[in-house]
């Protein structure tokens, strides 16, 4: 980042606050959760594939929840499948993210008068913090949901984390 | 935002959806239930294996299915036949265009019109249906060297899957699920310049496919994992409904496109790839890879043959209307009918009953080749490894949109 | 083998077993009771002249509330012969009963349950009949034709918002 270079060309030393630091990590290497369910997992494969590259923003798929960073849940989700992504997100460790891939996900997508197993919209199940349109989304729009949710990161402050906000606000 | 989530916790919500058929009551002492849950790192979808074992033989395979189920049929029941051919992409979503083709010549049957489609328009859906069955072959073997641990395969397949892509884009609109085959023509013609481009990629595909023999179906260890596993006996595939390449590399020669003979594929030239048995027994995970190759390698002779008819023959026109004979109200008379196609996975089949009086069908049953494809796991994983099943199940090429519909 | 041969097969063995035949459909159709479905069906897999193995596709049917049948459909296929027969059934919507091929072709197994799932139709003799498709505590059969989905699963709304407002606005 162009932080660092103009940084290290004084010496070596950097100052920043230690908010930056962290989420420019953190930001830097998002460890996405392979789920893919129908259609958008496609599309998912493809942007990690040659052509599209996530792993250049750090992005490297783990199968395991317990040491990934985000869900992308990519597909339609089901009611039978409802419990799992419950208990998978549950799973995750905390700081843990969600983008929501495709319009099936989103809201039921064009499952949404007649489906009567499809649950309309993951966010009925876990909470999400970035919504990528489409049907499915393209690689590109795909990776502008990740860029949204780097720029969500950035402004996060470990003074107030999330985990204690939430609280704070139920109370 | 306000928190929109619904969902209500309770401990028995896993076991009450989906019951096993295992439990610690009914198990011996030395046995093993492994479950490969709906997420897991094969690439397959969300397909449950509950896996009894006596700690490494495999004794019992049950699938729990329905983690997709989006209500296909549910959706043909309600909406006019012309508003089905988006869901009936998001079935195989890998191979859009052929599932779109079967539909469409089903619905033509009914109406009585299937003669009269143009014959450019024929030509075109046989191309896009051929480009998409190398994106689905591609698909399938690209995954199945991932799933046995050789990566380099996936990212070839996909980067050739791109192209492929691309050029559906170029001519639908859509990368993925196209809408490009309608009831009684197409959507829109192929652009200007179509043919070269496809012939382009054609000429750069050939000596990738060479590539793609060396790297995965004569590798060394590809052909120990794969050769000798999951023995499928033809009497059997024929009586567990067995369709497709899974059936034709346990030895039978038995194709749709040259059996039933629909839509112009009587007038192409091509041949009908089935196992032999080369690497090990007839009809195992290596037979069914390798007639995946072939059939590649068969689909592009069908490419060039089209491209030729269509630069050639059917040329382009202005005055041609790809979209002249999509009827504006579709009213077929009262009637059952019965339509199947080869689609890369298998023999789809949909069963429309039309009551003759309104333009929603009264029921289209979607008959699915990787659902009936995958009942036989049990027989073919017993007895075997857990790495086995891993093979096993690579080879049957599902998606698992098509399973659940 | 023509429709008419197949039916002089089945009537020479069985004798008056076919209600009834349907022309138009494709592939043609006989209709037969669901009592004399077994015996139908192993004679159309076992004779040397018919051997239909090949079950491509099993399909439920309702007709609704008022006409009061349910329908299950056969798609056979025979491989060696090149011929195809649609053999159709027609049972009570109260409570749906019939016998299992899934002795005669292991594909009706998945495919019987499938029916089941969406339409409630009991097969006698099935290995393991139970859901397959939706959740085992899923209320109701979709696919018939009074089906009307549950509010609620698991504490999730099952209709989309837009729907209910619709539906309020339909009766208001």
């Amino acid at each position: 980042m162009s932080l660092l270079d103009s940084k290290f060309n004084s010496g070596g030393v950097i100052v920043t606050k230690v908010d930056d630091l962290i989420n420019w990590a953190r930001l830097s290497s998002m460890w996405p959760m392979t789920f893919g369910l129908a259609c958008c997992a496609i599309e998912f494969m493809s942007t990690g594939t040659s052509a599209y590259d996530m792993d250049r923003f750090g992005m490297a798929p783990r199968a395991t929840p317990r040491q990934s960073d985000v869900m992308i849940v990519a597909g339609t989700v089901t009611f039978k499948m409802a419990d799992r992504i419950r208990r998978l997100y549950e799973q995750m460790a905390e700081p843990r993210y969600v983008i929501s891939m495709g319009s099936c996900s989103n809201c039921g997508g064009p499952y949404w008068e007649h489906g009567y197993h499809v649950v309309k919209g993951v966010d009925k199940i876990i909470p999400v913090d970035v919504y990528v349109p489409g049907c499915p989304p393209r690689p590109e729009a795909l990776i502008g949901g990740f860029l949204k949710l780097q720029e969500k990161i950035r402004n996060e402050s470990l003074m107030a984390p999330k985990a204690v906000q939430k609280l704070m606000e139920e109370a | 935002m306000d928190s929109k989530i619904q969902y209500q916790y309770s401990p028995d919500n896993l076991i009450k959806s989906e019951p096993n058929k295992y439990d610690l009551d009914n198990l011996k002492s030395d046995e093993l239930v492994i479950n490969l849950g709906p997420q897991h790192p094969s690439t397959h979808g969300v397909l449950r294996l509950e896996v009894l074992t006596d700690n490494e033989i495999i004794k019992e395979v049950i699938p729990h299915l329905g983690y997709l189920h989006r209500c296909f049929e549910k959706h043909a029941e309600s909406l006019p036949y012309n508003q089905i051919i988006p869901y009936v992409d998001r079935m195989d979503y890998v191979a859009a265009m052929n599932s779109e083709h079967a539909y469409a010549m089903g619905v033509e049957r009914m109406l009585g019109i299937e003669d009269q489609i143009p014959k450019r328009v024929e030509y075109i859906r046989v191309l896009v249906a051929e480009l998409n069955r190398l994106a689905s072959h591609f698909v399938a073997i690209g995954t199945y060297a991932m799933d046995i641990g050789a990566f380099t395969p996936f990212f070839w397949m996909m980067r050739d899957r791109e192209h492929i892509q691309r050029l559906l884009e170029w001519a639908s609109g859509a990368r993925m699920l196209y809408n490009y085959i309608w009831v009684g023509g197409l959507f829109y013609d192929l652009p200007v310049g179509f043919e070269d481009r496809c012939t382009e990629f054609i000429n750069y595909l050939k000596p990738k496919l060479k590539e793609l023999e060396t790297v995965v179906t004569d590798n060394k260890i590809f052909i120990d994992r794969t050769a000798n596993v999951g023995v499928l006996q033809l009497g059997l595939a024929i009586n567990y409904g067995i369709t497709g390449p899974m059936l034709r590399a346990s030895g039978l020669k038995f194709d749709l496109r040259k059996v039933d003979g629909y839509s112009v594929y009587p007038e192409l030239d091509f041949d009908i790839p089935i196992g032999e048995g080369k690497m090990g027994t007839v009809g195992d995970c290596w037979d069914r890879t390798y007639v995946r190759v072939l059939e590649v390698h068969e689909s592009v002779k069908i490419i060039e043959q089209c491209l030729e008819k269509l630069k050639k023959v059917h040329k382009r026109d202005k005055e041609f209307d790809p979209q002249a004979l999509v009827p504006k109200k579709i009213r077929p008379k009262a009637q059952d009918l019965y339509v199947r196609a080869e689609n890369p996975k298998g023999e789809l089949g949909f069963f429309f009953r039309a009551d003759g009086k309104s333009d929603i069908p009264f029921r289209c049953k979607a008959r699915s080749c990787c659902f009936v494809n995958l009942s036989v796991i049990n027989e073919l994983a017993k007895g075997g490894m857990i790495a086995d099943l891993v093979a096993i199940l690579g080879s049957i090429d599902i998606v698992l949109g098509e399973v659940d519909r | 083998m023509s429709f008419d041969e197949i039916k002089s097969i089945i009537t020479n063995q069985f004798g008056d077993i076919i209600i009834s035949e349907d022309e138009k459909a494709t592939p043609k159709a006989i209709e037969i009771a669901a009592e004399s479905l077994f015996k139908t069906m192993t004679c159309l897999y076992e004779h040397d002249q018919l051997y239909f193995d090949m079950l491509s596709c099993i399909t439920g049917l309702d007709n609704g509330p008022e006409a009061g049948s349910m329908e299950v459909i056969y798609n056979l296929y025979s491989i060696p012969f090149d011929h195809h027969l649609m053999v159709k059934v027609n049972l009570d919507r109260k409570e749906p009963q019939i016998d299992s091929v899934s002795s005669i072709w292991k594909t009706a197994d998945w495919l019987e349950r499938e029916v089941f799932d969406m339409y409630g139709i009991a097969f006698n003799n099935h290995p393991d009949l139970r859901r397959i498709l939706l959740p085992n505590d899923w209320e109701g059969y979709p696919l018939r034709k009074d089906y009307k989905h549950q509010d609620l699963y698991h504490g999730i709304t099952v209709a989309h918002e837009d729907s209910l407002k619709k539906e309020e606005k339909g009766e208001a």
